[in-house]
């Protein structure tokens, strides 16, 4: 089974995470930008953050054998801080950088205009930068959220396509699919969505357009969900092929529209990685 | 370059350095793209920021801020391309701030790159000699450490030996580099 997890906080996890990720079969990740459980304060907070997705974060995942990418936005939580929302100049410089896959997490927390705001301005980076964006659906009054979201999508002039609303389950996947949209779900240990609820929501509406990621994070969550997906829907008769599209080539898929990909296996050795990557090749005798 | 550039991407290429000519604040927008436009090659970063030094050669403080600009906003893979540049820049040794900002991360590939022939230049003795021993911690060959031979001295000699010390009480494998050093610059006796 090989799985691209397309979504999860790797900054959060420890290096048995991506041992076991790695056994499992994880080979492709993807993290958004998101709240640290611990506001930001300003500015400066996010870049460091931002630099250490696209630094630090890649380079840790590679010595285990996984590609990592990210995406970049103010988060719907933090857009409500004066002090951070400035940060919103700065994405531009991050929007243009390889493995930048798609804006996000955007969306809404609390429904407040400066929620809405700052979503809408990025739904319009996205466009402007031939970005997906990555919608994240709140926690509460979830489905009154998700259609509030995909009428911004609609009014960015973005194709639903390039839009991923995640976090869904069986009351807000409908109006979803029906805009066009992608659909993700985050498979939890005890909220959200569980494997074998995926597989009922997969035997309905079947395998196109869909997104199935572990949202591991700081809380209380679990980075192989995705593999609990997969073995879910072999147990209840989906062929290996299928597996392959949900875990696999549908994340390839959506995420490929950025054209920024990094899929090129990383090498688990550190030192084939140091000398045979690119190093030396800056020198040229 | 490790594998010559296509046509295209040669044009492409000569394209983005005479942009850079024109425009030298192009640098900004150019620098990171060219990985996926051109090729994913430190010396495609390293040819345009060439031409970026070449071009604000009269203007030191411009170029250093510039320069500064790109590897403060760049990933680890623009990071590793301003420090295998520094020395082909016209920076004078003002630039070391960023060789010590590689040295302090613990990404191998920055910490290689940092100890270039730039950061043999800059560099002084102490700090030289600590990012050495970094080097044989975190994994990173001596291969990627500029003109070691011309540098060792008997201090560092010293620490390698010291490292191997522990090393080896703790029962864990001495690095091969760090053997080689040791038996290539036998400790003398007082």
């Amino acid at each position: 089974m090989r799985i691209f997890d397309p979504h999860i906080h790797m900054t959060s996890r420890t290096t048995d995470d991506y041992e076991a990720m790695y056994a499992a079969g994880v080979r492709a990740v993807v993290e958004p930008a998101f709240w640290l459980g611990q506001p930001r304060s300003g500015v400066e907070s996010f870049i460091d953050y931002f630099d250490a997705l696209l630094g630090w974060e890649r380079f840790r995942a590679a010595q285990f054998g996984i590609a990592h990418h990210c995406t970049i936005a103010l988060n719907p939580k933090e857009a409500n801080d004066p002090r951070c929302a400035p940060v919103l100049d700065l994405l531009p410089r991050y929007l243009a950088k390889d493995g930048v896959v798609a804006v996000g997490e955007v969306g809404f927390d609390s429904m407040t205009p400066e929620e809405e705001k700052a979503f809408a301005r990025q739904l319009e980076m996205a466009g402007e930068h031939g970005l997906p964006a990555l919608v994240h659906t709140p926690h509460q009054d979830k489905l009154a959220g998700t259609r509030r979201t995909l009428e911004l999508v609609v009014e960015s002039g973005l194709a639903p396509e390039m839009v991923v609303v995640d976090h869904l389950n069986e009351v807000t996947v409908d109006v979803v699919d029906d805009a066009g949209c992608w659909v993700g779900f985050s498979i939890y240990p005890d909220t959200k969505m569980d494997p074998d609820r995926m597989v009922a929501i997969l035997q309905r509406r079947g395998l196109d357009k869909v997104l199935v990621n572990s949202a591991a994070d700081w809380g209380r969550s679990d980075p192989l969900t995705t593999a609990a997906t997969g073995r879910a829907m072999l147990a209840a008769g989906f062929s290996d092929d299928d597996v392959d599209k949900v875990l696999w080539r549908n994340p390839v898929e959506f995420y490929g529209q950025s054209g920024r990909l990094l899929l090129e296996a990383p090498d688990a050795d550190t030192t084939a990685t140091f000398e045979g990557n690119s190093l030396l090749r800056g020198e040229r005798a | 370059m490790t594998t010559p550039l296509t046509p295209a991407s040669g044009a492409l290429l000569q394209a983005r350095i005479e942009q850079v000519r024109r425009d030298p604040a192009s640098i900004r927008t150019v620098f990171p793209a060219l990985a996926r436009e051109v090729a994913r090659e430190d010396g495609v970063r390293v040819a345009v920021l060439e031409a970026l030094g070449e071009t604000l050669a009269a203007d030191g403080p411009r170029l250093l801020a510039e320069v500064r600009d790109l590897y403060r906003h760049g990933d680890a893979d623009e990071r590793r391309s301003v420090l295998l540049a520094l020395h082909r820049l016209p920076v004078g040794d003002d630039a070391r701030d960023l060789v010590d900002d590689g040295l302090r991360t613990n990404d191998t590939r920055l910490v290689a790159a940092a100890l270039g022939p730039y950061g043999a230049r800059v560099l002084d003795d102490a700090s030289w000699r600590q990012a050495v021993l970094k080097c044989l911690f975190t994994g990173v060959p001596l291969s990627a450490v500029h003109a070691l031979d011309d540098r060792v001295d008997a201090d560092l000699i010293a620490m390698v030996s010291a490292f191997a010390d522990e090393r080896t009480a703790a029962g864990r494998e001495i690095p091969a580099d760090a053997r080689t050093l040791l038996d290539r610059n036998v400790p003398q006796e007082s």
